[in-house]
């Protein structure tokens, strides 16, 4: 009997800890899958965030060292200075990637560090409790900003996949979203193009994947996937923002 | 380097040939005075010796970087000076739960605050109380010259292999600038446990974590024990310091680092005079060298500590010394550079008020 679907070899036989609905476990998935068809396993190094995916190292089968909040592009800077040799990615929210850790993302795509970073947003903060994120919407309600974001009291919505596309390190910047199976396996082929400009040393790759978080958008798993593609997608339009093997 | 002889070499430099010499291969710093020649120095030799020098955004981007680089098992260091380390303190702290080795320089300069960029001692207790949150302690050597920098920084890469910590060295912008002969030597050969925990790629082996997220607070209280135990480890073998003209003193000065060699100036002063004062010179500042201080109580009526601040190792003298001798204090903070005669002058009142 051939078999058609099983679980990655890279991903631990742990059942996901997140939300039903959440898009972390499809995106885990996806990555895992790719780990396994591009035999990186016995090369590559996670570094995942302080946010909803720390637990990330009960999942992936692979050497994965925590960061603190924000840390993550300058902790996969060190391991990939260290053993040049070696496939290293992080796995980043919105707040550890475009708040927080907003200089060590910007400086490390800069400096065209040889990193992959997967880059979820689910426009608020998730672990904490759903409070205001960089990302957050105008209008959205979170628990730090219960009027809805106001762009003359919190700012505006950070778009920082396109701030990155600007820079010269960056080698492949992209946008994708998990909102229906076409879109997730669109994902899956921009993290596989990101892990393969990676393998190549062309620079630094980004891969942002807009995600529901149904549970702090106080919707049904099903509400939050049509609000991410009605809504979230308008703010963060999908796209290749660079792709150095192609301009 | 095969055979021994003095060159004139400047503080800063020392800290970083005895990097190299030490197998350091990864230095990430950004820049602050006074300690600049320290990344200075390693851009160039890293490239000679085919490590990695980067210029890190941030001292706080630097010293993640060294995390990471230690947990790929590269011997790595970072440097800074006061209001920097105060940025690595975050790093510091996840570096000694996560157990991994690093040596961090300290050229402690004139604060609080942005403070000056002059030689001081204010960083004591940042040094040595953790600094960063959380129950943890950290090796902290203070040399007192360009040899011992060179010496110090030599062995803290192995004091960090060997109990898996990071570890400090406390200098000032005196010991950063200073040049004096020194001999270079390659390091001494030390036994040290296999790096069983570093993260290269889970090639034929087990996926590793490194990970001081404990959730389940028996698990984390447990952390806090093994790494207490550890601390009790450093605390038996690691204090170190330097006694001077203490076998017959009634007075004993207690400094260290820069004080420390004003302070010997000064008691060699009142030695000429006939006083009877010594000098200890703690060479760890954690763990303190208890058992040396303590010693002097049987010997001497009176303990006077020198600091470049306004008092901080003073606390711990007394907590050696438990109430058992007079402890009295000097101190020239924010970046005031005392000369001997200044020390020997209070050192003489001292002891004529106390009539010894």
């Amino acid at each position: 009997m051939k078999k058609v679907f099983t679980r990655p070899e890279c991903l631990k036989r742990t059942p996901f800890h997140y939300c039903p609905g959440c898009g972390h476990s499809i995106i885990h998935r996806l990555v895992a899958e790719l780990i396994d068809e591009m035999g990186l396993r016995g090369k590559a190094i996670c570094v995942p965030p302080a946010g909803c995916a720390v637990l990330a190292y009960n999942y992936f089968d692979i050497d994965v060292c925590e960061s603190a909040h924000g840390r993550g592009c300058a902790i996969a800077t060190g391991f990939k200075r260290a053993l040049p040799d070696r496939f290293v990615f992080t796995y980043q929210g919105d707040g550890d990637m475009a708040a927080i850790g907003t200089a060590e993302t910007i400086h490390a795509a800069n400096r065209g560090e040889v990193i992959t970073s997967i880059f979820v947003n689910n426009a608020v903060y998730g672990m904490t409790g759903g409070q205001m994120a960089p990302t957050t919407m105008l209008g959205q309600k979170t628990t730090t900003s219960p009027f809805g974001r106001r762009s003359k009291v919190e700012g505006f919505p950070l778009r920082i996949t396109n701030l990155i596309a600007q820079l010269d390190g960056a080698a492949y910047v992209t946008r994708t979203s998990v909102a229906t199976p076409a879109k997730v396996m669109a994902t899956k082929k921009a993290i596989k193009k990101a892990f393969e400009i990676q393998l190549q040393g062309l620079g630094y790759t980004l891969v942002e994947i807009l995600s529901p978080c149904p549970t702090n958008w106080k919707m049904t798993p099903v509400e939050s996937f049509k609000y991410l593609e009605e809504r979230m997608e308008k703010e963060y339009p999908l796209g290749v923002f660079k792709d150095i093997t192609k301009d | 380097m095969d055979k021994p002889e003095k060159t004139m070499m400047k503080g800063t430099d020392a800290i970083g040939e005895a990097a190299i010499q030490a197998g350091c291969r990864c230095y990430f710093g950004y820049p602050i005075t006074p300690q600049n020649e320290i990344p200075e120095y390693m851009s160039r030799r890293m490239d000679e010796v085919g490590g990695v020098f980067l210029q890190g955004e941030s001292e706080i981007a630097s010293i993640n970087m060294v995390l990471g680089a230690a947990a790929a098992g590269v011997r790595a260091m970072t440097s800074s000076s006061s209001p920097g380390i105060s940025l690595k303190q975050e790093g510091l702290s996840f570096l000694a739960s996560l157990e991994l080795p690093a040596v961090i320089v300290n050229i402690n300069r004139g604060g609080p605050g942005l403070g000056n960029i002059a030689p001081s001692q204010g960083d004591y207790y940042q040094a040595t109380r953790g600094g960063g949150h959380g129950d943890y302690r950290m090796p902290v050597y203070a040399p007192a010259s360009v040899q011992e920098l060179y010496d110090i920084t030599m062995k803290s890469f192995d004091i960090a292999d060997l109990y898996r910590t990071p570890v400090m060295i406390l200098g000032d912008g005196m010991m950063g600038q200073i040049v004096e002969p020194i001999v270079m030597h390659a390091r001494p050969e030390v036994d040290l446990p296999p790096k069983d925990y570093i993260l290269d790629g889970a090639e034929g082996r087990p996926s590793r974590i490194v990970k001081s997220l404990i959730l389940d607070v028996r698990l984390m209280e447990e952390h806090n024990w093994k790494l207490k135990r550890k601390y009790d480890l450093m605390r038996n073998e690691l204090p170190m310091h330097e006694e001077f003209m203490t076998e017959d003193a009634k007075m004993v000065v207690v400094a260290y680092g820069t004080a420390a060699r004003i302070a010997k100036g000064a008691v060699n002063r009142v030695r000429s005079n006939g006083l009877k004062v010594g000098l200890i010179r703690p060479i760890t500042l954690w763990p303190f060298p208890d058992e040396a201080i303590a010693g002097i109580t049987k010997r001497a009526k009176v303990i006077l500590v020198f600091e470049m601040s306004t008092g901080q190792m003073i606390d711990d003298v007394r907590l050696a010394t438990q109430g058992k001798v007079e402890c009295e204090f000097y101190g020239r903070p924010g970046g005031v550079v005392a000369a001997p005669q200044e020390i020997a002058r209070i050192i003489e009142r001292h002891w004529l008020q106390k009539e010894l």
